[in-house]
């Protein structure tokens, strides 16, 4: 390993930049001659758009254009579609909705875009957008997932009966209920998966720019995955063929999934380009990213799990409805499925599992991946049952995990995957050391002693991550294919670019791409520039989501440094006057094997450049490699998260006071970036377990439209976080990792409420855990909680 | 934000006489709850009166048994100011827990108390210890002066120029954030100050801050926690939303002031 190669705590190279304000992100970026957007959101959940009255508007000082729905349609802008299909149990294809980048004869949640105005200041379309008067024909809503399939709902979409968009199942269920006909004790639960508002630092942005003379296309655009976005908008959208149409994500400040998707405003800042003859930017106000950026989660689920008199589990079954907003969004339908009920194996040997899922409409933001996507839902299904039955039958919730782990890999679920590697014993074993599991008890006396109710609450979550084995995703309907490509240049002077078609957006690929280079060709990673979010630079990618940037894109770039070491040999050979087989190279050096002849790394580059030493014939001049890389399965990484609170029975308050996350993520190549990793996700799923959560009124209003009212954690909401890991390799994989990015946030709620409801011993307590919430709960609990 | 006409008087007079020329003008004090509202386009008034080039409304001074604090003096400089410290120290300690570092530098308590936030902090202060609110036109006593939500007793062109507090013996406040906002869910002000016992609540109540008679009289027994033990207030006219019942707010006013009672005698 050389000093900044894969291990290395080394610091992130892009961080200067970051917090010296002299980052790029699209807000920053200014085109000659631009024009600013700004939309006119419907005010209402569902409504019929009766008339657009824009003459007003037009008239006002600097208005270039007022643009509707109706305009988009005449100019045969194709709609936004999701791209993962996914069929009913009746051979059915989901109720995929029509969604017009602008909603065009109705609206159907409320800050659906209606209009938008182009003029020369944002100040002045502002002005114009409130003289723009739009006649609504308000329609009954419904925004609660629970009651959309009932009888007498409003129905949204005509394509969509009872709102229904697919209903879906994954394994046997007469297996199942023979299964549970022999269990010993069975468990069972009611869980609300609380929907997120993603919330990324940047809110999302765009600048579209036509260039009449070229015929070409340009959007900046906050997007984790700028190729797939010009890919929609190319093929579907049609906007503009894919050559035609470059797409830029310069710096992007955060995601969490919520800038995956293709949106409204990107394709409407292109379109609208091309009508006025300008660019055209738009920036999203925090208040417009509460109703504009998909948001996440909201299942509503019923979970039991069956368990044989030794406390083995016999059976899993859920029945879960997943609300998908208005529309569906870019990869909605695969979120509650194939990225949900393949989990529910969880860390444990289930012989059966049986899921049945219904995907809705209501009138509501559209939700899509957020952070884990469908495996924190998971693994809170699987982990509330695990909990709770140990709970039920009285044993021990440590023993009852162990008694149940896979111990041997690969291992077969009966939900399609198929665990590699993992060693569950040893994260639990350690973690159970860290937190200093024993002397609970004590602590939990000394805590009553005070006042306070003390809870200790496990989460062993699994993920699947390395998304995704191609061929394996295609069968199950996804539109695209999710390997990862990555391009090897390098330069005459022995620097190195990397091209990837990954995106950074906070995970700091600029310093872990760099290490993989460093590790590999011995050089420092100031050496290397990392080049990523840019069509016309990097030829294809499928982006960042997944924690699949490790797996996947390194995996790509391992396999372009092995043709870039195979070509730098056979140039060696030449300059060393050597056979190419003895030519060993290793710490940034190529050697004649068993000589003292050698060459540096920078020798052999620049006579790759010059090559005066091979006839072209014989040897291609230039060091520049390129590959493609996809996966053979998933990743599984895994762990053991411990969480600890103190809670006031007087105000319901709950505090974290100990937390222990031992995770498992294979190879480690930056453990700074990984704990840092850890330390977010497991701030996102305490604001999901304590604080966060969408309300919606009846009416389909959005109660928590702002961070008056939607609470996200705050430091002090976070206790002091003791990390750690252990290690078994990924073995389909080169560099043996398996991803970090979504565990803390998949681990944490779990944990979180295992350990709430185990301080107020009553198990009826819904996320988010707030205070008035827990409060409740203790009022509504049998007195007197359990002593430890 | 819409466009308006900004003026920085150097008087009190000159001040006045734009808010009785202007019908919609607005002061700007701290701006802390107005500017958002207006960035928001929530409000848009044509005139915005700033009040912070006028001498001789800011700033602590302690004379007597009084304590008085200028309508312009910022959250930041009542917490860290060492007379208001040693006078009344809960004073001191609220106008520490207001908002965040940024807040505090700009917001005043005349601008505070003015606007009658249901959920601020500086209501719960005047009215738990019996503060007299000074205008450029007369002094208003804090039980006169919160008529409701949002509501005072200010006339127009009244502007607040100080705030006088009677230092008391034993005093303290304890505040239940809202979790998102950070303003106050419930708050509950405590003070005995010879036989004279305050418990001023904000947060909690539908019609913004309020006095607890039955706590207070309770507390004339003899002021201590135990005297408050197992009371609490009905929820009715308490305020019920997503982040909490009127079942819980009333139940956390019984909490409060039992904690800031114990606070207050130093237990």
């Amino acid at each position: 390993m050389s000093i900044t190669g894969i291990g290395a705590a080394v610091r992130r190279k892009e961080d200067h930049r970051f917090i010296t304000g002299t980052g790029h992100y699209t807000a920053d970026i200014n085109r000659p001659g631009q024009a600013f957007g700004y939309f006119i959101r419907s005010p209402h959940a569902h409504a019929a758009i009766k008339s657009i009255d824009a003459k007003m508007a037009a008239g006002m000082p600097g208005v270039l254009a007022v643009l509707t729905g109706a305009q988009l349609a005449a100019d045969k802008i194709g709609n936004l579609i999701c791209g993962w299909m996914v069929h009913s149990d009746d051979g059915s294809p989901m109720k995929m909705a029509p969604h017009p980048a602008l909603a065009n004869g109705k609206a159907c949640h409320v800050g659906d875009p209606v209009a938008v105005v182009i003029a020369e200041t944002l100040a002045q379309a502002r002005d114009a957008a409130e003289k723009v008067q739009v006649e609504y024909g308000v329609l009954p809503a419904i925004a609660d997932p629970a009651a959309a399939q009932k009888q007498g709902a409003p129905q949204i979409h005509e394509v969509a009966p009872h709102n229904t968009i697919y209903k879906w199942h994954l394994g046997d269920a007469n297996a199942v209920e023979a299964a549970f006909k022999s269990a010993k004790h069975v468990t069972k639960l009611d869980l609300v998966n609380n929907r997120l508002v993603p919330n990324a630092i940047e809110p999302r942005a765009a600048i579209g720019e036509y260039d009449a003379g070229a015929g070409t296309f340009t959007l900046w655009n906050t997007t984790q995955n700028p190729h797939v976005a010009r890919l929609v908008i190319a093929a579907f959208v049609g906007m503009a063929p894919e050559h035609k149409l470059r797409v830029i994500a310069p710096d992007v400040g955060g995601g969490f999934g919520s800038k995956i998707f293709i949106y409204p405003e990107e394709v409407v800042a292109l379109w609208a380009s091309k009508r006025v003859g300008r660019p055209v930017k738009w920036v999203a106000e925090r208040s417009e990213a509460f109703l504009a950026d998909a948001h996440g989660r909201d299942h509503v689920t019923h979970a039991e799990m069956a368990f044989d008199a030794e406390g083995k589990v016999l059976a899993l079954r859920a029945k879960t409805i997943a609300n998908l907003g208005a529309y569906m969004s870019t990869f909605s339908s695969s979120v509650p499925t194939y990225l949900y009920a393949t989990l529910l194996s969880g860390q444990y040997q289930i012989p059966q599992i049986y899921c049945e899922v219904d995907a809705v409409y209501t009138n509501t933001v559209p939700v899509d991946a957020y952070r884990g996507a469908g495996r924190p839902e998971a693994t809170f299904v699987v982990e509330r049952l695990m909990e709770v039955g140990a709970r039920e039958m009285g044993q021990d919730p440590v023993d009852l995990r162990q008694r149940n782990f896979i111990k041997s890999f690969p291992h077969q679920t009966p939900v399609i995957m198929n665990y590699d590697s993992g060693d569950y014993g040893a994260s639990l074993k350690k973690a159970l050391e860290i937190a200093d599991y024993k002397g609970f008890a004590k602590r939990k006396r000394e805590s009553e002693r005070n006042g306070k109710l003390r809870g200790i609450g496990f989460s062993n979550y699994i993920e699947a991550c390395g998304i995704a084995p191609s061929q394996a995703v295609g069968s199950l309907g996804c539109g695209v294919g999710l390997w990862e490509s990555a391009e090897v240049r390098v330069n005459p002077t022995g620097s190195v670019e990397v091209l990837t078609g990954c995106h950074a957006h906070g995970q700091g690929h600029e310093t872990t791409f760099a290490q993989v280079v460093s590790d590999r060709l011995g050089i420092p990673i100031e050496n290397v520039s990392v080049v990523h979010g840019d069509t016309d630079k990097v030829q294809f990618g499928m982006g960042t989501y997944g924690s699949r940037s490790g797996a996947v894109g390194m995996s790509a770039l391992a396999k372009a440094l092995d043709k870039v070491e195979a070509k730098a040999k056979k140039v060696a050979a030449h300059l060393l006057e050597a056979a190419e087989g003895d030519i060993e190279f290793k710490d940034g050096k190529f050697n004649v094997a068993g000589t003292d002849k050698s060459a540096a790394w920078g020798d052999v580059a620049l006579n790759a450049y010059i090559a005066h030493k091979f006839s072209g014939q014989e040897l291609e001049p230039g060091l520049k490699e390129g590959a493609f890389y996809d996966p053979k399965n998933f990743t599984f990484p895994a762990g053991c998260h411990i969480c600890e609170v103190e809670v006031d029975p007087d105000t319901g308050n709950s505090e974290i006071v100990a937390w222990t996350a031992v995770d498992d993520f294979g190879v480690v190549v930056n453990p700074m970036i990984v704990e840092g990793q850890v330390h977010g996700g497991i701030a996102q799923g305490v604001g999901q377990a304590l604080c966060e959560g969408a309300v919606y009124d009846k009416d389909g209003q959005l109660l928590t439209g702002s961070l008056m009212d939607y609470c996200m954690p705050r430091a002090d909401h976070l206790p002091p976080m003791k990390v750690d890991t252990t290690v078994t390799r990924c073995p389909s994989n080169p560099l043996g990792v398996k991803g970090c990015g979504e565990a803390g946030a998949i681990a944490a709620p779990a944990a979180v409420i295992n350990a709430v409801t185990d301080a107020i011993g009553t198990e009826q307590l819904a996320m988010p855990a707030t205070p008035a919430a827990v409060w409740a709960a203790l009022q509504r609990a049998p007195k007197a909680p359990r002593a430890a | 934000m819409y466009a308006f006409t900004f003026h920085r008087p150097q008087t009190l007079r000159q001040a006045a006489s734009l808010l009785a020329k202007h019908e919609e003008a607005k002061l700007l004090a701290g701006g802390h709850t107005l500017l958002p509202t207006m960035k928001l386009r929530l409000a848009g008034p044509p005139q915005l009166v700033d009040l912070s080039l006028i001498d001789g409304i800011a700033g602590v001074a302690q004379s007597g048994r009084s304590l008085t604090i200028g309508a312009m003096t910022r959250h930041n400089d009542v917490s860290t100011s060492p007379v208001v410290q040693q006078a009344i120290p809960a004073l001191a300690g609220l106008a520490g827990m207001i908002g965040d570092p940024a807040v505090r530098h700009m917001g005043t308590i005349g601008g505070s108390i003015a606007n009658n936030d249901p959920n601020a902090d500086y209501p719960a202060a005047c009215l738990g210890l019996g503060a007299t609110i000074i205008t450029n036109k007369r002094r208003i006593k804090a039980d006169d002066f919160f008529t409701g939500m949002f509501s005072t007793a200010l006339e127009p062109a009244e502007i607040i120029t100080k705030v006088s507090f009677p230092i008391p013996k034993k005093a303290a406040y304890q505040k239940f954030r809202n979790q998102a906002s950070r303003f106050a869910l419930v708050g509950v002000f405590v003070s005995k100050r010879g036989s004279e016992i305050r418990v001023a609540v904000t947060g909690a109540g539908a019609n913004g801050v309020f006095r607890v008679p039955s706590f207070e009289e309770a507390l004339k027994k003899r002021f201590a926690p135990k005297s408050l033990e197992g009371m609490t207030i009905p929820a009715d006219g308490m305020n019920s939303d997503i982040h909490g019942s009127a079942e819980y707010r009333a139940h956390l006013v019984g909490v409060l002031a039992r904690r800031a009672v114990a606070e207050a005698i130093g237990k």
